[in-house]
């Protein structure tokens, strides 16, 4: 039957070729297998062979040989490793919060009408678009001992009387750090929590605010719940990128002054490529998997159960 | 929405986003002014007298001019751009078809493998760039600019997948039944019918896509190493640079002129990077 009507509908057969598309699951597999291709070999087979790497005793231009766990042992003796460990906790932390409750104050300002409306958005998502390296460097020039545009400010205002080194210090270069990640990363909490907030109708906070809901009742009560899906996508998202940060602490201060702001990432950079330990290195960077992937976990439950309902 | 006096307006809504402008575009202005400022007034310590950090009477083009004539600044813009737009294209036409095949078509392991793209998609690029650095030298592409448009779709493809994913579904199926009774193949169906209707969503991807390659920093630094292969942002960093030293006129002339493209590229397509950002993250 169904072949009789396929020749009625289709008077030149498809060559055979093409006919092996007609299945589902053919053409599923023809088009899945360039990404598949591409994912793994540069995903799935580099996350092997950095297990692989991470057991034996390579550096550059040594293979090595089998260590066993003797790399972790190292690093997790190693001072400048549990900095780098405290440092990224304290950096995924601190940052994350700024970046929420900045980020959803933005997004409130930006959720109401105003002239020019439009244009502040396009603008706001600039610290997001440009190269982070690129932005990073304007942020270290204004960080700059010697030069501080931040300090010539301070003092005017009076409140500094004598030059604050920003980068050469420990705790205030962490806290320089933060300062750039938080700026970076508000415009992406803001834009999405705004499309967070245009989803929920404006007529339920009307209605509270007729029963005589005062405006934080109304944004604790309705626009919160409400938002929770979205803003648990996005911290997590956030915690991800933030936790494997790179850029800006490489271009900002290299890991120093004397190692105390490395990130999990800088210092395996530093071990790995720097000194050319690789194995280390491979090592250091594989730490920050048991994190990473208790995140993800958490992200597709969460996703998984907002489905469901 | 707010109830009230007049400076309430101000207090609540005027005053904060002026000063969420001020913080978030502060060093953009710093850039700028920074470019095209003569080293004479550059270099003055922030405490010296008469000194207006903000505004210059004498700009100058010796920076950017330096940058033009003096180092490779422009073949790295090349090589940006040509990496971004190939990198893009792969991770568009894979994200496009596993897109496709994941929203429309029934097959086994259709669910775990969509979660396995959206893991990958989770993955960082500083978890994988040791092993990575070793396979792109066994395979002959260290320093090339293969080595950058071949690993860029890993953290291209799991995005525009997701995202493709979100538009296809939304394209009625009996629009393709339709295509199909009239005698189209699967493939034409989709190539023809479906496709089109997710247009949209392709620039979305594609712009989001391109913004993100042309900012890549890690990779780029650890799998490139001669002066005239490297990107902006890597060679902004280590050619400006003379160990301690900082070219801070030249380095700020880079950075702004390396902004520029991905800005006016962003410029022209606002409403579809912010559909692909906020699409990105609700999936």
């Amino acid at each position: 039957m169904a072949i009789a009507e396929t020749q009625v509908y289709m008077p030149q057969a498809p060559r055979p070729r093409l006919r092996l598309l007609e299945d589902e699951r053919w053409l599923a597999l023809v088009l899945l297998v360039p990404t598949l291709v591409l994912l793994g070999l540069f995903i799935a087979y580099p996350f092997v062979r950095g297990i692989l790497l991470s057991v034996t005793s390579s550096r550059v231009g040594v293979p090595g040989e089998f260590v066993g766990l003797a790399n972790f042992y190292k690093i997790f003796n190693d001072g400048i490793f549990r900095t780098s460990v405290y440092n990224t906790f304290v950096y995924t932390g601190v940052t994350t919060v700024f970046k929420l409750a900045l980020g959803l104050w933005l997004a409130m300002l930006l959720n109401r009408n105003f002239r020019g409306k439009a244009l502040t958005r396009a603008f706001i998502l600039l610290p997001f678009i440009i190269p982070t390296v690129l932005s990073t460097f304007a942020w270290k020039w204004m960080f700059d001992p010697t030069f501080s545009v931040l300090n010539w400010l301070l003092y005017h205002f009076g409140l500094i009387t004598g030059r604050i080194n920003w980068l050469g210090d420990p705790d205030l270069a962490m806290i320089s750090i933060i300062i750039v990640n938080i700026w970076r990363g508000v415009p992406f909490f803001a834009i999405s929590l705004l499309a967070g907030l245009q989803t929920i109708s404006p007529e339920l906070n009307e209605a509270a605010a007729i029963d005589g809901a005062k405006p934080w009742q109304r944004f604790w009560h309705i626009t919160w719940p409400l938002l929770l899906p979205v803003t648990m996508v996005v911290v997590l998202f956030s915690v991800i990128q933030t936790f494997a940060d790179f850029q800006i602490v490489y271009v900002m201060t290299g890991g120093g002054p004397a190692n105390a702001t490395h990130l999990f990432a800088t210092y395996a950079y530093q071990i790995g490529i720097g000194t050319g330990l690789l194995s280390e290195g491979a090592a250091i960077s594989l730490a920050m998997f048991p994190v990473l992937f208790l995140v993800v976990i958490i992200q597709l439950l969460y996703i998984r159960r907002v489905e469901v309902r | 929405m707010i109830e009230g006096a007049r400076w309430r307006t101000w207090v609540f809504f005027y005053v904060p986003m002026a000063l969420f402008l001020v913080f978030l575009l502060f060093p953009f202005y710093w850039m700028v002014i920074t470019a095209v400022r003569p080293d004479g007034e550059l270099y003055r310590p922030w405490n010296a007298i008469n000194y207006n950090p903000f505004w210059t009477w004498k700009p100058t083009w010796d920076h950017v001019r330096y940058l033009l004539d003096e180092t490779l600044f422009v073949t790295w813009l090349w090589n940006t751009t040509f990496i971004a737009l190939a990198s893009t294209a792969i991770s568009l036409v894979c994200g496009v078809f596993a897109g496709y095949a994941l929203s429309r078509l029934t097959f086994p392991f259709a669910g775990s493998l969509g979660t396995g793209i959206f893991i990958t998609y989770l993955v960082p690029q500083t978890l994988l760039f040791i092993p990575l650095a070793e396979i792109i030298r066994n395979y002959r592409l260290g320093d090339t600019p293969w080595a950058l448009i071949l690993t860029y779709p890993t953290f291209l493809i799991p995005f525009c997948t997701w995202l493709m994913m979100g538009y296809f579904k939304a394209v009625p199926k009996e629009l393709e039944e339709c295509a199909r009774i009239d005698g189209a193949s699967r493939w034409q169906a989709m190539l023809y019918i479906v496709i089109p209707v997710a247009i949209p969503g392709i620039l979305s991807a594609g712009i989001f896509a391109f913004t993100l390659s042309w900012n890549e920093f890690v990779y780029a630094l650890v799998f490139l190493s001669s002066p005239e292969q490297k990107t902006v942002p890597v060679g902004v960093t280590s050619e400006l640079i003379r160990g301690d030293v900082f070219f801070w006129g030249p380095l700020m002339a880079g950075a702004l002129l390396g902004s520029i493209p991905v800005a006016i590229a962003y410029s022209f397509f606002v409403e579809h990077y912010v559909a692909g950002l906020t699409g990105s993250v609700k999936g």
